[in-house]
Formats: structure tokens, C-alpha cells, sequence
């Protein structure tokens, strides 16, 4: 077997590159990923997609900032320092309601910073997981697993009648930026 | 885009038939409406059924005022989604003018007949010498006395009326003769609109509901009250979306229209309880007798556990049932919710108008829920009246190919 790990499918145009991932389906070729330099409305539905696990994610952070903000109002207001402030009680519910809620969104909101640079390896010093760079720019690509996927020529075939504008065989699964 | 190339296979000459059993299940309910209010006067409950009518024509107006800022929405945002339902909102917002001339009615009855508005409108209120001088009322009779109250109301009704009256001929010329000269047109008299609305609903509900108790006042209370009409208008347009796909009508709105409604809703419920919220959180905090005196009536044993069932019908259930996105797109969950919202917000005005009115001899019988049945059975007459008279869908509408191929 040859060395090559991924086919690539550029295509210039999201209504070839969608054609072209049916014709790829018709043909029981099972694609890995495809890269679009913008979102292309029921493309998941297409790919079989499941859902994204961000919003659980999201609600984790949240609720991570709740607590945070109720120990910490709790502990300084009524366990370490208690007050009389207008005569409430030390608990005083409401009062901490804006502070749970803007916790709340900043933990969240922090998170759903950190989550993105973690799923994507955009930590500083890293470099960022491409397989093409043509994909953020003008080029909708559809990727195919080699090893996975035989006959690379038949892929090639399939390819290149649904309207691709290059074909790749790449040896390497990501490009890198030196 | 994509694979959008398909013909649709729409019947867009399709009109909504309006007869048979639900014409008659309307008039019914205004019957049953008539019958409660003569029952509310026999009775000697005079200012229980202003107070109630008072709710149910504020809820009304509210309601239609509703359709005319949700398409004034859609055009100044050039939004397209909403364009395949737009014939609901712009049936609403023909109603307006009928809805406002029934709420200006009941103002204007409950002042003459001294049922509504007595805090601030009654014999020698404003004269030192007299033994029903009330000096806070007095300071504010500049703004609050009858002639300038009935004007105000007038002028903001009929303002919206008129827009709405402009909104729904720019449809109809749109309809007959294609173009964008009139969605360009509607455009641009939408945005006239927002501003004019914007500045006078907090004004609106200041007059028409919290001067029901005088003495005490709250700059948040307009924005409160828009955004309970805002979320109940959205029910209701949510709520006729839904009833009549069950009837086999508007085929091209499907569960990503519904998903949007949804989270419009979600949205407005959070932002109700945002202001409801705010405006609870500064009396409590800042604790002055003059302020606090609007809680305290809603803190007594009359009303206290109303004043509960009000935050979790109109936030917390909201926000746990529609918080997934599976429950936004499936049909019978938001119906659901629409309905318990529009009770919820029923009982949110009920909160609003009962403790400064009737007070300690608020009830819930049949004047109450036979008034809201009767509103209700008018506001659907009316409504589903006006959209059977047109077609189903604003078929020259620049945006209702985006709408048939919404997707979320």
C-alpha cells in the first residue's frame, strides 16, 4: 500500500462540493471531514453530524460561576464578616442575585474562550491542525480517509465528475505553517 | 446556496376559511363575555368588572399592539425568516384600532363612573380646603388630571392605530402590485414607528395601569409591561402559527419558524424577569416606605402565593421547559408553553391591577374568568376575520423565498 493518508476534494463552489459529497455517498465512500471557508446550510444533516456537546460544556462553566458567586458572597457577607446593611437579613437573597448572574456569564463566558482554543490547538506555541489552507480562503474541501477508504482511484474518478477542481494525495494528515 | 434549486410545491392561493364551528365557538365566548360583565354589574361588583375589563381590554390592545411592532420588527431588521407568517402578525395589528377604541372606553367609563383611577381622580383630591386634599396627588395633578390623561391616551392609541392602519395598506398595495416601493415604503415607516412606540409604551402602561395607585411610582414599570406584552404577543401569534398548521393551513412554516418563535420567547421571558426583577431588587435594596408599599399589598396573605405562581409560570417554567433546542421545534411542547404563558401573563396584569383596586375583595369566579373567556373570543373573531379575507402568505414579499428555506 501506498503512503498516502488523506484524498483531498477541492472544489471551487458549495452547490459542486454538496453534489459532490452525494456522488461520494452513492458510492459508499465514507468521508472524513469537510473543510468550507463558510457554513453551508444543511451540510451536517448531510454528513450525519451528531450534535455539538458545547452547550453542555457551556452550562458546566455556568453553573461553575453560580456557586462560585454564592460561596464567595456567602462566606464574606455572612459566615467570615456579617453586616447590617439596611437592616437585612445577612443572607440577604436578592441582593446577590446581579453577582450570581454576572459570575455566571463571566465563567461561562471564560470557558467558552478556553474551550475554543483547547478543541481547536490554538494554544500559544502550537501549531493549528489545517489540512488545507485553501479551505479558509476560497476552497471547499471534502477529505477522505486513504487507509479507510480502497481504490483511491475510483475516489479520484468520483471526484472529479461532481466538478472538483484538484485532486490531493496527501502523505502527511495536516499541513504545517513553516 | 446549496441545493436550493427545487421548486417548492406550496399552495400559496390557499385562504383561510372562517366559519362553521369556530365562528360559532367565537361568538359564543363573546356571548359568555357580555353575560359576565351584565353578571359583574347585577351583582354589585361594579369595580371588580372595571378592574377586569380594564385587564382584559389592556391585554387586548396589548396583544394587537403586538402585531404592528412585530412586523415594524421584521421590516427595519429586513429579516426574512418570519415573512411565510407575517399574515398573523398583520391580521393582529388590523385589529388594533377596534382594540384600542375598547380599551379608551373602559378608561374613560371607569374615570366617569369613579370605578378606575379614584387615587388620583376624585371630588376636591386637589383642593387644600377640602377633606379629601391628598398633597402627593395634588403635586402631580399637572400630569394626572382627566382631560390631559384621556388625551394622552387617545394620541398614543391612535398613533399606533394609524401605523398599524399604514402598515397593513402597504401589505394590501404590495399584494396587488409586487415591487419593492412599499416594503422600501414600510421600511422606512417602520422605523418612525419604533422610535414613537419605544418612547410612549412605558408612558402607556405608567397612565393606564400604574396610576391605578397614585401615590406610588416606578421607572421600570414601563419596560416591565412591554415586555409582558411583548412575550404574551408573541404567544399569541405563536399560539395561531400552531393552531392552524394543526388545521392542515400554512404547510411552508415548519419546526425552524417554530425553533425562532421559541426563542423569542425564551429570550423575553428571561428579560421579563429581568425587569420584573430589577424593578423588585431597587425597592428592596433602597427599603423606602413610599416605594415599598406596592410589594407590601402584594406581600399580604391575599395575594402572596399569586405573587409566586406569577415568577415560576412566567420564568421558571419558561426557561426550564424551553431552555433545549428539542423542545423549541416540537409542536406540542410550544404549544403548551404559549397557553401557560398567556395565563401567566393574565395573572401578571391580575397582580398588577387587582391590589390597587378591588385589594382584599379580589376574587376569581365568574366575572373574572368569563371576562377573559369574552375577550378572548373577540380578539380571535376579529382576528381570524381579518385573516380570512386575504391570502395565506404575502406572496410579493421580497424575502418569502428566504422564509421557505429557513433552516436552524
Amino acid at each position: 500500500m501506498s503512503n498516502i493518508k488523506y484524498i483531498l476534494g477541492h472544489f471551487a463552489d458549495p452547490d459542486d462540493l454538496m453534489h459532490g459529497i452525494d456522488k461520494l455517498q452513492e458510492g459508499n465512500v465514507k468521508i472524513y471531514d469537510v473543510y468550507t471557508p463558510m457554513p453551508i446550510h444543511g451540510i451536517e444533516d448531510k454528513l450525519g453530524i451528531k450534535r455539538s456537546r458545547l452547550g453542555k460544556v457551556a452550562f458546566c462553566f455556568g453553573l461553575t460561576g453560580t456557586i462560585t458567586a454564592i460561596t464567595m458572597i456567602w462566606y464574606m457577607l455572612v459566615y467570615d464578616w456579617p453586616m447590617n446593611i439596611g437592616g437585612k437579613p445577612h443572607f440577604a437573597f436578592p441582593d446577590f442575585v446581579p453577582i450570581m448572574f454576572e459570575l455566571t456569564v463571566l465563567f461561562c463566558a471564560f470557558g467558552m474562550v478556553g474551550t475554543y482554543f483547547f478543541v481547536n490547538h490554538l494554544a500559544p506555541g502550537r501549531a493549528p491542525r489545517v489540512m488545507d489552507l485553501r479551505a479558509t480562503n476560497d476552497r471547499f474541501v471534502v477529505a477522505i480517509d486513504a487507509k479507510e477508504n480502497p481504490y483511491h482511484d475510483k475516489i479520484d474518478n468520483i471526484l472529479k465528475e461532481a466538478g472538483a477542481v484538484e485532486v490531493k494525495h496527501n502523505e502527511r494528515k495536516y499541513v504545517s505553517y513553516e | 446556496m446549496g441545493n436550493h434549486n427545487h421548486t417548492h410545491t406550496h399552495n400559496f392561493s390557499e385562504q383561510f376559511i372562517f366559519s362553521g364551528k369556530l365562528k360559532t365557538w367565537t361568538l359564543i365566548a363573546i356571548v359568555v363575555g357580555v353575560l359576565s360583565i351584565a353578571f359583574g354589574f347585577l351583582t354589585d361588583h361594579a369595580e371588580r368588572t372595571y378592574a377586569n375589563l380594564l385587564l382584559m381590554a389592556y391585554y387586548f390592545a396589548c396583544v394587537c399592539a403586538t402585531g404592528t411592532f412585530f412586523i415594524a420588527l421584521q421590516y427595519v431588521a429586513q429579516a426574512g425568516w418570519a415573512t411565510g407568517l407575517l399574515r398573523i402578525p398583520q391580521a393582529m395589528s388590523r385589529v388594533l384600532p377596534i382594540a384600542s377604541v375598547v380599551l379608551f372606553v373602559v378608561c374613560a367609563a371607569g374615570l366617569a363612573t369613579h370605578n378606575l383611577y379614584h387615587h388620583w381622580h376624585a371630588e376636591g383630591i386637589t383642593d387644600p380646603n377640602s377633606p379629601n386634599y391628598d398633597m402627593i396627588i395634588a403635586n402631580k395633578a399637572v400630569y394626572l388630571n382627566v382631560p390631559f390623561f384621556l388625551t394622552r391616551l387617545a394620541v398614543f392609541l391612535g398613533a399606533y392605530s394609524f401605523f398599524a392602519y399604514l402598515f397593513a395598506k402597504y401589505a394590501q398595495r404590495e399584494a396587488e402590485q409586487g415591487g419593492l416601493v412599499f416594503y422600501d415604503k414600510s421600511i422606512k415607516w417602520s422605523a418612525v414607528f419604533l422610535i414613537i412606540f419605544g418612547f410612549t409604551t412605558p408612558i402607556w402602561a405608567f397612565d393606564t395601569i400604574m396610576s391605578l395607585e397614585a401615590h406610588w411610582f416606578s421607572t421600570m414599570f414601563g419596560w416591565y409591561n412591554f415586555a409582558a406584552m411583548w412575550v404574551s404577543g408573541l404567544c399569541v401569534i405563536t399560539l395561531i402559527v400552531i393552531l392552524l398548521k394543526k388545521g392542515g393551513y400554512l404547510s411552508w412554516v415548519n419546526e425552524n419558524h417554530l425553533h425562532d418563535l421559541g426563542k423569542f420567547i425564551f429570550a423575553f421571558s428571561i428579560f421579563w424577569t429581568y425587569v420584573w426583577f430589577a424593578q423588585f431588587l431597587l425597592i428592596y435594596y433602597a427599603n423606602m416606605p413610599e416605594e415599598t408599599v406596592y410589594f407590601y399589598k402584594r406581600w399580604e396573605p391575599e395575594y402572596l402565593p399569586w405573587f409566586w405562581v406569577n415568577i415560576i409560570i412566567n420564568f421558571v417554567a419558561p426557561i426550564l421547559i424551553l431552555m433545549a433546542r428539542g423542545s423549541k421545534r416540537h409542536t406540542n411542547t410550544l404549544l403548551f408553553v404559549c397557553i401557560m404563558l398567556l395565563c401567566g401573563h393574565w395573572l401578571d396584569y391580575y397582580m398588577m391591577i387587582m391590589p390597587g383596586t378591588v385589594e382584599a375583595e379580589r376574587g376569581f369566579g365568574i366575572i373574572e374568568i368569563g371576562i377573559a373567556i369574552g375577550f378572548a373570543g373577540l380578539f380571535a373573531f376579529l382576528t381570524l376575520n381579518q385573516l380570512s379575507k386575504r391570502s395565506m402568505v404575502p406572496t410579493n414579499h421580497p424575502f418569502l423565498d428566504e422564509s421557505l428555506h429557513h433552516q436552524i
